[in-house]
């Protein structure tokens, strides 16, 4: 596996690390009682706590500590009893304390991992340095009005969990699937609604580049990428940008950056060019947060199957591809679907493989083509279930099969009506399909000459043409055997 | 002496609070003395002693998770120097 | 001055010696007489008036039903502006009652006005507000004292009798010193008896509110219907409030003081330490065991505390920032520049100073020397308190090192002016309850107070002492 880019003069080895911020799905705020519901109208769930009016205080969310130590747990991560919370100070429109309330020197989270699967079969480890409980920030719109900055203060307070790598991750396709297990596993644990594109989930990525074998770089960090394809594009932007100054001789200066969706460029952020000094110190208004190891255990004994257990469990029963189960367990929904296609019938099982082509190509491409996703499939897993053990009984070809799913998808009626309706089981009879034979034979006897002569190519022509007779029904296996016997006669 | 002109800078930057020059002199002044009279506190030995934040011995007390469904816009902006269109308005940054 | 009790008056109020509409009038015509000591932020006849004829239409029992209170203009109040005595809360209009107010106002009791403190609580005189100084009513014809501070606006309130008892915050020693220099009780309890909610903030982890009052028998009124657990304060305890009034007891027989040997420091005037030991005195007469304690860690009080409460206050105070509420600059080409007039303009020296300060003292490279050590020294100076009340019930020492200074006096010195805190700082890191009551007077006639200090939420303890000490010095 070779990741190194080439830049004019040299290979160059890119370096990233992910600081993820998860928000966490719950009903109200980390500090504050008011609701966290996505889209409402600005300032309107705001609290005075959340607005910084003089004399407010925090008070933590239960629900929000728990969801912290579930996801650590998903990240096999170590589970601190004891945390604290600090002030990171500084002053933003969109921060009304003047402080955000974070864990500095005592996360919650501390060392755990997660792994990634390639397409070759391999996979990667990631380590995770720890993950924090966090308020949001509010938000500036900077384009409302010509001469002012509007601030809605509706996320300010939300419920954070910032989850950072070490920079273990190695190129843009490696970042892409890493966000894309800590989202799949965040949505199994049901701690993070993963909605990227509403911000439940989004990334600052830290990145530097070195010829192979040389010490870290100087790395800059792309703030607040929310799209798993803007994390890419700016990846790579970003390295190609350093790459170039560092080849004509030049030094890479540490800086905060933010990514341009329309251009696909970076450039560094403009009002953060003085040294940060955050002055972090324990928050005097709560005091330090203490989980007994009960408590743990209790929130450990209420986690779902992973993916990762799944997929292990998925290769072993089914003796499906590593790839294979990954992909069937990437998303909570396609493990479930495929648990319930598969335990649809006994028979199935048998046919593990062909069940997951099925659902991760024949009925992904249809859902994708009409914008909807397993959740509201128009087929549902034990429909799919009947039409697949049709296939696997030769009931009906491949073929033809893809037709009925079609069918099934617009009309929602199942396989068999389908099937049955149409008329299209397989002609598994020597005689019928002997019949056919003897007639395409008869209509081409210049192709017969030419096929015995040695142009053996032309034995799809013959298929093809029987197939047409038999509207597709016939066994394809079968016919091909009755074919060439028929033909050499 | 710990504070200079530039250390005063900073600190009021972090601060965000403008100074003058005379106020600047001033206050590298008050806090060179301060700072001068708190270094007392180098003569004590606090090796292994633990710090301490919150007087308080109990346990960080936890809120359920439940969200009040109420508008708050008009009482949160109530009192802003400046806002328009539901929005707390501030001068334009350019990010 | 005679002056009447908020026990007497319950009991005049009760026995129809006295409507509330007379009793408040009486109240509104001293407060009237007295606008030139600068006593009040914001003082409505009208708003008075009002509460008057709310509670004369209503017909439900309450404890404090009537009774005029004066509240720290700290305190956010729903029916007054609340300004913490700072420019840069100009024209703010809380749309929250706090936690404490908003308990006197369920029992009944009348708030008066909104009384001066120093700038969002930092000072010791009363003379950092941005309304101007509070002048000590006991002050001669042409030589106008400080009442002390911060909240010397609530203990001149009371001294000057424009009201039957005040609420105060006590960081530092901000409601013991000014009950001290104005003749007063005055008590600041455990770290959490009160909550915090709805106060400004000025140091989270010191910040305590508490009450002054005429004598003790008041205060314990006073402070009972104050304390309580709240829910929305994370750091408010969860203890039984006892009836401090009902289980007053005077007698100490038995009981064992301690006197700190750290608490003589050279400097003190002659007066002061004669009546800490009148005090002693006194305490023995009624059989209280004399215990001579070491709270080795006293002289670092001061140095820790003026690391760790401008620390907290630095981040405490960059909300007021010209957003959300309050003054805004007429400067402001970027939002920078808004935020640096605003805070600029808005505070004035002496929280810029310790703004600065506490920006210092946490900023990359300083915190572990300054922070960090103040944190550690910090818990010493409370090991100290927990050894000795191992060895006694109670302390006793001096509340303040003088008695009221003229107005003008230590205003260009800022340690000289912290000293003042030097024997109220120590209680307020470790976190105790403590009373000033008056003791004495000093040569120039004016009042000096004695500090009870007690163990962690043993209020009862600390009042017992005092009214002892109280009744056997009237
Ligand atoms: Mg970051
Ligand atoms: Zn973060």
């Amino acid at each position: 596996m070779n990741n190194l880019i080439k830049g004019e003069k040299y290979d160059w080895e890119m370096v990233i690390g992910l600081e993820i911020h998860a928000q966490v799905k719950s009903n109200s705020k980390l500090f504050s009682s008011s609701s966290t519901k996505f889209g409402s109208s600005p300032n309107s769930q705001v609290s005075l706590v959340d607005a910084a009016m003089p004399g407010m205080l925090p008070v933590i969310n239960k629900y929000c500590v728990e969801q912290a130590v579930k996801t650590g747990v998903g990240l096999n991560a170590k589970i601190n009893n004891y945390s604290v919370f600090d002030r990171k100070n500084y002053f933003y429109a969109d921060l009304p304390q003047g402080y955000q309330i974070s864990q500095y020197k005592y996360p919650i989270v501390g060392e755990g991992k997660v792994t990634i699967d390639f397409k070759d079969g391999t996979s990667k480890d990631i380590r995770i340095v720890r993950l924090h409980l966090e308020q949001d920030a509010g938000k500036s719109l900077h384009d409302q009005n010509p001469s002012k900055t509007y601030v809605d203060l509706n996320r300010s307070g939300v419920a954070l969990m910032e989850i950072v790598s070490e920079p273990d991750i190695r190129t843009p396709d490696e970042a892409g699937m890493y966000i894309s297990k800590i989202r799949s596993i965040l949505m199994y644990l049901d701690t993070c609604d993963g909605n990227m594109q509403e911000g439940s989930l989004r990334a600052d990525v830290n990145i530097s580049v070195r010829k192979p074998g040389d010490e870290y770089g100087t790395r800059c960090e792309i703030k607040n990428l929310n799209s798993i394809k803007f994390i890419k594009q700016a990846i790579n932007y970003e390295a190609k940008r350093q790459i170039e100054i560092l080849e004509s001789g030049g030094s890479i200066e540490q800086n905060t950056m933010l990514f341009n969706t329309s251009t696909g460029k970076t450039r560094p952020m403009r009002n953060k060019e003085e040294a940060h000094d955050y002055r972090y110190f324990p928050d005097p208004d709560l005091l330090p947060l203490e989980i007994s190891q009960e408590e743990i255990v209790k929130i450990k004994s209420s986690i779902p199957e992973l993916p990762d257990e799944l997929k292990n469990k998925f290769i072993e029963i089914y003796r499906l591809s590593n790839y294979d189960a990954s992909v069937l367990t990437a998303e909570k929904q396609t493990s479930d679907y495929f648990n319930k296609t598969i335990n649809s019938d006994s028979e199935l099982k048998k046919y593990a493989k062909i069940v997951v082509n099925w659902i991760t190509s024949e009925l992904f491409s249809l859902l994708n083509k009409n914008n909807l996703d397993l959740n509201n499939s128009p087929v549902s897993p034990e429909n799919l279930g009947q039409l697949i053990k049709l296939i696997s009984t030769n009931e009906i070809s491949g073929k033809i099969a893809k037709d009925v799913l079609e069918d099934m998808f617009s009309s929602g009626k199942t396989a068999r009506q389908i099937v049955d309706e149409k008329g299209l089981q397989q002609v598994t009879d020597q005689g019928e399909i002997e019949k056919v034979i003897d007639e395409v034979i008869a209509e081409n006897p210049k192709m017969v000459e030419q096929y015995l002569a040695g142009k053996d190519k032309l034995l799809g022509f013959f298929v093809g043409q029987a197939m047409k007779l038999t509207k597709g029904k016939a066994n394809p296996k079968i016919l091909n055997e009755l074919l060439i016997n028929k033909l050499k006669k | 002496m710990k504070i200079d002109k530039n250390t005063i800078n900073k600190i009021a930057r972090l601060s965000r609070i403008k100074l003058d020059d005379k106020e600047s002199e001033d206050y590298i002044k008050d806090l060179n003395s301060i700072l001068d009279w708190v270094e007392q506190l180098n003569e004590v030995n606090t090796e292994n002693v633990e710090p301490l934040s919150n007087i308080s011995s109990s346990i960080l007390p936890k809120r359920e998770d439940v969200s009040n469904d109420t508008n708050s816009s008009e009482e949160i902006l109530e009192n802003a120097p400046d806002n328009l269109e539901g929005f707390f308005a501030v001068p334009k940054v350019v990010e | 001055m005679s002056k009447s009790s908020l026990k007497q008056t319950l009991k005049d109020l009760d026995t129809k010696k006295i409507s509330i509409r007379e009793l408040n009038q009486d109240y509104l015509k001293r407060i009237k007489e007295n606008e030139n000591l600068n006593v009040f932020i914001y003082f409505s006849e009208e708003n008075v008036l009002k509460q008057i004829d709310n509670l004369e239409n209503d017909n439900s029992a309450k404890k404090l039903k009537g009774i005029p209170i004066a509240i720290k203009d700290l305190f956010c109040t729903k029916s007054m502006p609340t300004t913490a005595a700072s420019k840069i809360l100009e024209n703010f209009h809380p749309t929250y009652e706090s936690f404490i107010t908003q308990k006197l106002l369920d029992e009944g009791s009348i708030f008066v006005g909104k009384t001066n403190l120093d700038e969002f609580a930092m000072g010791s005189a009363t003379n950092t507000s941005f309304f101007g100084n509070t002048i000590n009513p006991l002050s001669k014809e042409n030589e106008p004292l400080a009442p002390g501070g911060s909240s010397g606006g609530s203990a001149a309130a009371v001294a000057a009798d424009l009201c039957l008892g005040a609420t105060g915050t006590d960081t530092g020693g901000s409601i013991r010193q000014p009950a001290s220099f104005c003749g007063v009780v005055g008590i600041k309890p455990t770290y959490g008896l009160c909550s915090r909610w709805g106060i400004a903030a000025f140091a989270s982890s010191l910040d305590q509110a508490g009450i002054f009052s005429h004598n003790v028998e008041d205060a314990s009124i006073l402070l009972q219907s104050i304390a309580g657990f709240d829910q929305r304060d994370s750091t408010s305890a969860k203890v039984d409030i006892p009836n401090y009034f009902e289980n007053l007891d005077d007698d100490l027989n038995g009981k064992t003081v301690g006197i700190p040997k750290e608490y003589s420091i050279d400097g003190t005037p002659m007066e002061i330490s004669q009546i800490w030991e009148d005090a002693i005195k006194v305490l023995e007469k009624k059989g209280v065991k004399i215990k001579n304690i070491s709270l080795p860690h006293t002289k670092y009080a001061l140095p820790t505390y003026y690391i760790i409460a401008p620390a907290e206050a630095s981040s405490n105070l960059a909300r007021y920032d010209g957003v959300k509420y309050g003054f805004r600059s007429d400067e402001i080409d970027s939002l920078d520049e808004m935020y640096e007039n605003t805070r600029a303009q808005g505070f004035g020296r002496e929280v810029k100073r310790r703004i600065l300060i506490g920006t210092y003292v946490l900023s990359a490279g300083y915190y572990d020397a300054y922070y960090l050590k103040a944190q550690k020294v910090r818990k010493l100076i409370a090991n100290d308190f927990n050894n000795a009340f191992k060895e006694c019930d109670f302390i006793v020492t001096p509340t303040a090192p003088s008695a009221a200074f003229p107005l003008n006096e230590k205003q260009n010195d800022p340690i000289k002016m912290y000293l003042n805190d030097v024997f109220t700082v120590p209680a307020s890191l470790a976190g105790l309850p403590g009373i000033s009551i008056p003791f004495g007077k000093d040569k120039n006639n004016l009042p000096l107070g004695i500090q009870i200090l007690g163990k962690h939420f043993d209020e009862q303890q600390v009042f017992n002492a005092a009214v002892s000490l109280e009744r056997s010095y009237e």
